[in-house]
């Protein structure tokens, strides 16, 4: 029997593995993510036969509650919550496998004699840690984008000496526990500093980071995973968690080069200065002429042009603008033009978001374009239309050194013969830093709320 | 455990690892929205774990802590699957 159980387990992991290989190509993934849950089905089903699984009621019943949970969650959230969604399944997670390691204590605990056993003592206590703080962590991320805790960067007094002395105080308190492991009230109190953790950590980021700390969450709720998959010596648990450990780092990691911040910077909460840079910045940046244009001259432009390149931001979501953006492009292929989206790594609220967001808006995603894949693209470009975007086009971060945002990779739309940007207002981005893109000769704005102001100029261009 | 059997879990660990970086490193930008959600129900595989601990047959601390942690842990399967194809079924070519 437990042959079958192990094999069933390495057909599992083989079936994870070619489900993430499948997500290379948006015409596999849907497939892939399948493969993936049949893999999850497998490993469940098999383990339910395991002869330690003697009653089901508590199973059954956990199974119920959480399902519903996760479904009406997965059917109710909108696209534009999708980082909340993903840091709040992060979080339980990394919840679950801090249970299971506390759990898995008390079952030796009670049932055995304890003897001591290095390896299960160590990644019980990494798993609780890990655990503990994936799930406070990814609460308050995920309280953060939704705007029940401030998004602001949140300062407390000793902030680093207190985070410092919490973690050493874990392993300090996992080191003793290893020594002489009958103690319970050393897990729990080891269990209770690492959710406190959590919270304290995750607090100091600001909102705009928030991509960062979510991809980080992600990566540390598979390693959670993994370590609860040495305390239970599962293979699958290990492979599973590895794979998805891999994936937060590199995502992670993309994240920061993207915002050409390091990741102690963001993780010990940064912008900061960022935010005293741009008073001083905003008082003294040069304010040259802003050439402001209206949907009517716009749709006779758009219609002399034969290339265009959409550079959206989060700001186009905000405004739910994605569908009247849709509707433009439309009627700009209707008229012969090329289109085409430029997605900076940024755009979103995580990685990828901004696909996701167009994607819902049936904008196909051979049109939506990497960053690196049509910068150099945007001079040979008529018309480079920018909706909601701020930073991420923000020459500034080519040149000025002074500059919160100096060294971030930016869309190159400046290089455009026309930029046209469309705004609310010469409002300052999430940097807090003004655009000088704004003031450049190329460069037209067309003032309005998103949604009011790209179908206005959709109607015109198919009136021309 | 004997020092072999650990050897091997960690050997299984960085390997897999290893294999985690060439997947994800070929997982192109327009998808990892769907690659965080959908490896996020991946790392819900601690369900294993969990049926482990609530399926005892003494009622114990341990199942209590079983019937949380498999709560969680069906949130973080079914929530996370069902969400990443949500988002898939929406990415189409023109």
């Amino acid at each position: 029997m437990s042959i079958i159980i192990e094999i069933s387990y390495l057909i599992s992991s083989v079936l994870f593995i070619f489900g993430i290989k499948q997500l290379a190509s948006p015409k596999t993934a849907r497939k892939g993510n399948f493969l993936s849950a049949i893999g999850m089905f497998i490993a469940i089903v098999v383990t339910l036969l395991d002869q330690n699984v003697l009653t089901y009621e508590w199973i059954i019943i956990g199974f119920i509650v959480g399902a519903a949970a996760g479904s009406l969650m997965a059917f109710k959230v909108p696209m534009t919550g999708m980082p909340q969604m993903v840091g709040l399944l992060n979080g339980f997670g990394g919840g679950a496998s801090m249970l299971v390691a506390i759990s898995e204590y008390y079952k030796v605990v009670n049932f055995i004699q304890y003897s001591s056993d290095l390896q299960t003592d160590i990644t019980i206590i990494l798993s609780i840690l890990i655990g503990a703080v994936t799930f406070t962590g990814s609460l308050i991320a995920f309280g953060k984008l939704q705007g029940l805790v401030t998004g602001k960067v949140v300062k407390y007094p000793m902030q680093h000496p207190l985070n410092l002395l919490l973690l050493l105080g874990v392993l300090a308190g996992g080191v003793y526990f290893v020594i002489d492991p009958s103690q319970i009230w050393l897990v729990l109190t080891i269990a209770a500093v690492s959710l406190v953790l959590g919270v304290l950590l995750v607090l100091p980021i600001g909102g705009a980071d928030m991509p960062v700390a979510i991809s980080l969450l992600n990566s540390y709720s598979g390693l959670a995973g993994s370590m609860t998959g040495f305390v239970l010596r599962n293979n699958e648990l290990i492979i599973a968690g590895a794979l998805v450990g891999a994936s937060g780092i590199i995502l992670t990691n993309i994240m920061c080069k993207a915002m050409n911040r390091s990741l102690m910077n963001v993780v010990l909460g940064g912008w900061e200065s960022a935010g005293s840079v741009s008073v001083s910045a905003s008082t003294e940046a040069p304010k040259g002429n802003v050439k402001s244009v209206d949907a009517e001259e716009l749709a006779m432009l758009f219609d002399a042009a034969s290339s265009v390149i959409i550079a959206p931001g989060y700001g186009m979501a905000v405004a739910q603008a994605q569908h009247a953006v849709r509707d433009l492009v439309n009627a700009l292929e209707a008229k012969g033009k090329k289109v085409r989206f430029a997605i900076h790594p940024v755009a979103g609220r995580m990685p990828g978001h901004m696909n996701v967001l167009l994607a819902e808006a049936q904008v196909p995603y051979d049109k939506c374009f990497a960053m690196e894949d049509i910068n150099d693209d945007f001079s040979n470009t008529d018309i480079a239309l920018v909706i909601g975007a701020n930073d991420v086009v923000n020459p500034v971060a080519r040149h000025d050194k002074s500059s919160p945002i100096y060294g971030m990779p930016i869309l190159n739309v400046d290089y455009a013969k026309t930029v046209v940007i469309n705004k609310r207002s010469l409002n300052v981005g999430y940097a807090g830093i003004d655009n000088e893109l704004f003031f450049y000769p190329n460069t037209l704005m067309y003032f309005g709320d998103a949604k009011d102001a790209i179908t206005k100029l959709t109607h015109e261009i198919k009136n021309l | 455990m004997e020092s072999t059997g650990i050897l091997m879990l960690i050997y299984v660990f960085v390997l897999a690892i290893f294999v985690g970086f060439e997947l994800i490193t070929k997982v192109p930008p327009t998808l990892h929205t769907p690659l965080m959600s959908g490896s996020n129900a991946i790392s819900g595989i601690t369900i294993v774990g969990a049926i482990l601990s609530a399926g005892l047959h003494e009622f114990t601390v341990s199942t209590i802590l079983g019937l949380i942690a498999m709560i969680f842990a069906t949130i973080n399967v079914v929530g996370g699957y069902l969400v990443t194809d949500r988002m898939l079924k929406m990415f189409k070519k023109k």
